[in-house]
């Protein structure tokens, strides 16, 4: 299936948002934004900052709650699927089950600086998901072994460089099993030799078939990996395609100016 | 210089210690880090309510003298029907009084662990209660341990004012010895001593601990 074909019907989305709207205080971050992510597909959102990327990333996994719209996980599976009403009250039930279908991989990291590498990655599984131990353990060895971090194991995060940091972050994530990954400008903290071992662990992990969104600034990256961008500014989505469109030929004013303020980076 | 009775008053200078001054301390300074817990996550809540109920706590205690709070527990409530034995008057007024003063270290240290860290406990499915146990608690122990330790050594000499209230410590004995042999300058020097003795031990324990909660931070 080439990028530019529309879904097909019986692929039904992973994730559906629809409305999204969010105010801080009379400054309003979102407006009315709609996102459908299908399984396997990779989300790239772009646009200068305080465009409203990161929010919109941040209110999938209930770190921020929108004042309105709906998040659907899982429309039509009779098992599972989760329906939630921003407009309605949104309870900590609601919120735990959102987060329990994503998992957020952080800008600067977040790794919980007083557990080891190893803990780090099984303190969800086994100490919310309640999965046995041994069989954490296992999962998040063979994890550290694929990003090329199996010595860290028993490494403090303070022992490891910002690149190393952040694959522990990103295989943080994967030990939970999320059906969605959220990657929040994963490479922004980063000094420029360390970005490439990052983005190619993302890149194989696209390659893999996760369902992921990216917010970042790296259009050659999201270019190359992204099966849609998405480009944000000002609350509003302004244009979205397949990346090649988006990043290539857009077709909004305000996007070219944008792609081409960073054109040095394609 | 009685020196046959100086040298012997240090045994009930240290009985007094180890039965009366320590345990004293150590009970409570535990109820009181708990209270002190508890005050510190009114404090936060972001019900104005709560916060306030936390804020005028902080405020009595830390605006009264830890005498004042000890002679109204003893010698106060009993007025009111409300008769207390003097140990328990005593770990009541001085676990009030740490939990005052504790509950402003622990608030700020807990403010002190990043929002991201309570971030990252989110986003791996912890509940609020859970991320402040497993997450932000152990980090705000790293930062409060100093602080802490200062409380713990003030509350050890603070306890010589349970002696106001008859209970057998440290400090009470050596007046006791004090007033029947006549030879103050030489015991009161003695309890200063045992006081200080307990002190530098407490302050070698910090730097321990310290130690040992410094190992996942970059030196």
């Amino acid at each position: 299936m080439s990028p530019t074909d529309t879904p097909e019907p019986r692929v039904a989305p992973v994730l559906e948002a629809r409305n999204l709207a969010k105010a801080f205080g009379s400054n309003k971050v979102l407006r009315d934004i709609d996102i459908d992510i299908r399984r396997g597909q990779v989300v790239a959102l772009i646009g200068p900052s305080g465009s409203g990327k990161t929010t919109v990333l941040r209110s999938l996994n209930g770190l921020e709650i929108p004042d309105g719209g709906t998040v659907t996980f899982g429309r039509g599976d009779a098992s599972g699927e989760l329906a939630i009403d921003f407009g309605a009250k949104v309870g900590k039930k609601e919120v735990a089950a959102l987060r329990d279908r994503s998992a957020m991989v952080f800008q600067h990291y977040n790794l919980f600086p007083h557990m080891t590498v190893l803990k780090n990655i099984i303190e969800g599984p086994v100490q919310v998901q309640k999965r046995p131990k041994a069989e954490a353990i296992a999962e998040a060895e063979r994890l550290l072994e694929r990003v090329g971090l199996a010595d860290k194991r028993d490494a403090y995060p303070f022992e490891l460089s910002g690149g190393q940091q952040q694959r522990v972050g990103i295989v943080r994530a994967l030990a939970l099993k999320p059906q969605l990954l959220l990657f929040d400008e994963p490479t922004s903290a980063l000094d420029p030799e360390l970005v490439g071992d990052v983005l190619g662990v993302i890149k194989e992990l696209a390659e893999e078939g996760w369902t992921m969104v990216i917010v970042t600034h790296e259009l050659a990256f999201a270019q190359h990996v992204a099966d849609e961008v998405i480009f944000m500014d000002d609350g509003v989505v302004v244009e979205r395609g397949p990346a090649a469109e988006v990043l290539r030929a857009p077709r909004q004013e305000r996007t070219k100016l944008f792609v081409k303020r960073l054109q040095h980076d394609l | 210089m009685n020196w046959d009775l100086i040298w012997s008053s240090f045994g009930p200078l240290i009985t007094g210690a180890v039965t009366g001054t320590i345990p004293l301390t150590l009970a409570s300074f535990a109820f009181g880090l708990v209270l002190a817990l508890l005050v510190a996550l009114l404090r936060l809540n972001p019900n104005v309510v709560l916060s306030g109920i936390g804020r005028f706590y902080v405020s009595v205690i830390r605006g009264t003298p830890l005498l004042v709070q000890l002679f109204v527990i003893f010698y106060g409530l009993p007025s009111i029907g409300v008769k207390l034995d003097p140990w328990p008057s005593a770990i009541i007024a001085f676990s009030l009084n740490v939990g005052g003063y504790a509950a402003e270290i622990i608030r700020a240290a807990i403010l002190s662990v990043p929002k991201g860290q309570w971030e990252a406990g989110h986003t791996i499915g912890m509940s609020r209660p859970q991320t402040l146990l497993r997450i932000i608690l152990p980090q705000a122990a790293r930062v409060s341990v100093p602080p802490l330790s200062n409380t713990f050594i003030s509350l050890v000499k603070d306890t010589s004012l349970a002696s106001l209230i008859l209970v057998t410590e440290l400090f009470r004995n050596a007046q006791q010895i004090a007033a029947f042999s006549q030879e103050f300058m030489a015991l009161y020097l003695q309890a200063a001593l045992v006081y200080w003795v307990i002190c530098l031990v407490l302050s070698t324990a910090q730097s321990a601990v310290e130690r040992r909660l410094d190992r996942y931070v970059a030196h």
